[in-house]
């Protein structure tokens, strides 16, 4: 491999795969908070044509953490089908990107091709791609996954209802999940994050999220998305109903320490839904990610944060999850700066996740302390379902008064499937008809009016 | 005002605007097509007002008045029916107004006369502007060669209790809450007959420049009440975070937090009081944060 190029006639001379890979980045301010990004714009340009001319081979021979020293490395490497990667490997990181977007190149050939594919790999490509680019090739990609319903089906986009209270009022809550039904949310999971993470209040939520969905015979899955082993142990001291387990996971074991969780746990916690849980699956895994959350944790061994984002997806391949989301806004703006970075990243996040082959979404998302709008977040949401992502959160109006941030609104969805042509999953779909709140794929006049569930 | 007052001022107001626009036209030139609009007395009601708990703009609900009952449980923005597919103008403007002052409070920095004005000098961090505040939460941990200069020169050293103000993400918390929060404290403090150095105003201040600071006064404890990030339900929520001998690169653990202080949460005057009692206990127990038990 040659880590030299010339640009303009000055030589570019870098170090390392792992200097190539950050200075290879669009621009991001927690690469420049980490003291890794590219240091002028023409840099930047002379570390892609390096990388361009890298192999895969080249890519999966540097993870971003060494084998012996790190298990989200390893879970990515013994995962990997050697066959697959030999018919990968000889291709630049320039070749593989023309060979995505390549008019030839199936959706059936793409899959294929992930299982050879190690988390650098992606985030090599990745960093290739324009953001239309980011789209194209996404929108080829489908992942499918199945709990109780079937998400990423062609044709349908869905949601997770996100009523989150201050307080977990449980009131409170059930409003707030009446209100998203009514205009077509909530199709991906109702999860709730709770304020109060104990064992008992976790179990509450759980049973009480599980008899509305009866009740109202709501073809949809829930979660509580407290640690996972809080999760375990509301099943199995209180016999909480789980139709899946949640857990936010970092790209390195450094950082899933930060989170108090090891690939141990993930497959605990996996075992136990699939032996005890409510739900069909066999999908019954719920991730939430996010660049920066490693660099956070000082856990990305001097790497960039769309390589440790990539690995992160490495990580969950590994459990064959319902639903992975990036939570893409909401670290702040010394990680990502503004609306331009953060749609950026959405889209990064989105086409890493389905290249590497799992259900993905996004929580497109800001803080009040970052240079965006609710405008910056619908345009996002837009190009992220051109881009064919499987979800997006749903909370009252975009703001969502627990978590103190905004992402898209219950009425987000609906308005996005009306423009784009699609539906929600089909037998959500069904139950909308039959409850009044949709006709054909579009909101009815009942749509929105919650009291509806407050029938006598 | 209820939703019930606004929606008579808002038809007052429209049917005004009805009675105006069959006045006639200027004479001067063409008119457009339609009625002729004119400048008229009257202000449009704040919207900021409106209670979000009670409104509820969904049009003929089959159950109004129990899912009214219900949505006020939920301090979210429910009920707020729609536009096909889209939100209602009205709950779209509230929204963007309180993101307005969202973001005023992070990006405008605090009057420098009204710190002045509060008996407090000023000092700031290795940060130069806001920019590198928001992108580089390491320089917002450390004090600037100047700012150390000026806090050997002008506190007092080895007070009990050292106090200062940060503005953290919130400007608007700053001038909401220190008028009456500050002196509650001081008052609370003098009360215990506990010791208070010099308080001062740290520009471009994050949490933990309290370490830096507890260190260059060699104060027992050491209290910063700093700005939020902001949320949409409220701009101006403050925090205290209060830590006995707190040093640079102890762990966050060590510091006790009282947060959610402002007018609609804990209320500036009473939290005062309260933060003075708990400094009282950390210095008989000499421990803070998860050390101490409250």
């Amino acid at each position: 491999m040659i880590l030299k190029t010339k640009l303009f006639g000055h030589v570019y001379e870098f170090k390392s795969v792992r200097e190539v890979m950050a200075k290879a980045n669009e621009e991001k301010s927690g690469d420049k908070l980490a003291g890794i990004a590219a240091e002028t714009a023409e840099e930047r340009v002379a570390a892609k044509v390096v990388l361009s001319h890298l192999t895969l081979n080249d890519l999966r021979n540097n993870p971003a953490v060494p084998y012996e020293e790190d298990e989200v490395t390893r879970i990515i490497q013994d995962d990997i089908n050697e066959t697959i990667f030999n018919q990968f490997k000889g291709m630049t990181v320039s070749e593989f990107r023309e060979w995505l977007l390549s008019e030839k190149t199936t959706t059936a050939m793409i899959r294929h091709a992930s299982r050879g594919l190690t988390s650098e790999c992606v985030a090599g490509v990745c960093k290739l791609m324009s953001n239309l680019d980011l789209i194209y090739a996404a929108k080829k990609m489908r992942v499918q996954a199945h709990c109780n319903t079937t998400i990423g089906v062609d044709g349908t986009f869905s949601s997770r209802l996100q009523p989150n209270h201050t307080t977990d009022d449980p009131k409170g809550i059930i409003a707030s999940v009446m209100e998203g039904l009514s205009v077509g949310c909530g199709d991906a999971v109702i999860g709730i994050n709770p304020v109060d993470d104990s064992v008992e209040s976790v179990a509450r939520l759980l049973k009480m999220l599980d008899e509305f969905k009866n009740k109202w015979e709501i073809p949809t899955q829930c979660s509580v998305l407290a640690h996972i082993t809080t999760q375990v142990e509301a099943a199995e001291k209180f016999g909480a109903p789980l139709d899946m387990v949640f857990q936010s996971i970092a790209g390195s074991q450094k950082g899933n320490e930060a989170f108090g969780v090891t690939a141990q746990m993930i497959q605990d916690g996996r075992d136990m839904v699939l032996s005890r849980g409510t739900s069909t699956g066999p999908n019954v895994n719920y991730f939430e990610t996010g660049q920066g959350s490693e660099l956070s944790s000082e856990a990305h061994n001097g790497w960039d944060q769309v390589t440790m984002e990539a690995r992160c997806y490495g990580l969950a391949r590994h459990f064959q999850p319902f639903l992975v989301n990036t939570v893409v806004g909401f670290i702040g703006p010394e990680y990502l700066y503004d609306a331009k970075q953060v749609t950026r990243a959405g889209l990064e996040d989105h086409f890493m996740g389905k290249l590497t082959g799992i259900s993905m979404g996004c929580d497109a998302c800001y803080t009040n302390h970052m240079k965006a709008d609710q405008n910056d977040i619908e345009n996002l949401a837009t190009l992220l379902v051109a881009a064919g992502c499987n979800y997006v959160m749903g909370v009252p109006q975009g703001d969502d008064c627990m978590l103190m941030y905004q992402c898209t609104g219950f009425h987000e969805a609906a308005a996005l499937r009306e423009i784009f042509g699609l539906r929600p999953i089909k037998e959500f779909d069904a139950w909308m008809e039959k409850m009044g709140f949709s006709e054909n794929g579009k909101l009815t006049p009942k749509a929105g009016d919650a009291s509806v569930f407050l029938r006598k | 005002m209820n939703e019930k007052d606004l929606r008579t001022i808002i038809e007052q107001v429209l049917a005004e605007m009805n009675a105006g626009g069959s006045a006639p036209a200027a004479a001067c030139c063409a008119a457009p097509a339609g009625e002729a609009s004119q400048v008229e007395e009257g202000c449009i009601p704040d919207i900021t007002e409106i209670d979000i708990r009670t409104q509820y703009l969904v049009e003929e609900p089959e159950n109004g008045e129990e899912y009214a009952e219900l949505k006020f449980n939920a301090p979210c923005r429910l009920g707020i029916g729609k536009a096909g597919a889209r939100y209602k103008t009205l709950p779209q403007l509230e929204f963007r107004a309180a993101h307005s002052a969202a973001q005023d409070a992070v990006f405008n920095d605090v009057d420098e006369e009204f710190v002045k004005a509060q008996g407090l000098f000023i000092v700031q961090t290795q940060c130069d502007c806001k920019d590198t505040y928001l992108t580089r939460p390491d320089l917002g941990r450390k004090l600037s060669a100047e700012a150390v200069a000026t806090l050997k020169e002008k506190c007092k050293k080895n007070p009990t209790v050292q106090i200062y103000v940060a503005d953290g993400l919130s400007s608007a918390s700053v001038a909401a809450n220190i008028p009456d929060l500050l002196p509650a404290l001081l008052q609370g403090l003098q009360s215990f007959k506990i010791d208070v150095g010099t308080p001062f105003f740290v520009k471009y201040g994050r949490v933990g420049v309290m370490d830096e600071i507890s260190e260059l006064t060699g104060a027992d404890v050491t209290c910063t009440l700093i700005g939020e990030r902001p949320g949409l339900i409220t701009a101006e929520s403050m925090s205290a975070y209060i830590a006995y001998k707190a040093t640079v690169g102890m762990p966050e653990a060590r510091r006790t937090v009282v947060s959610n202080i402002h007018r609609a949460g804990t209320i500036p005057a009473e939290a005062g009081a309260h933060i003075a009692e708990i400094i009282k206990i950390m210095l008989e127990k000499k421990a803070s944060g998860t050390d101490l038990k409250l």
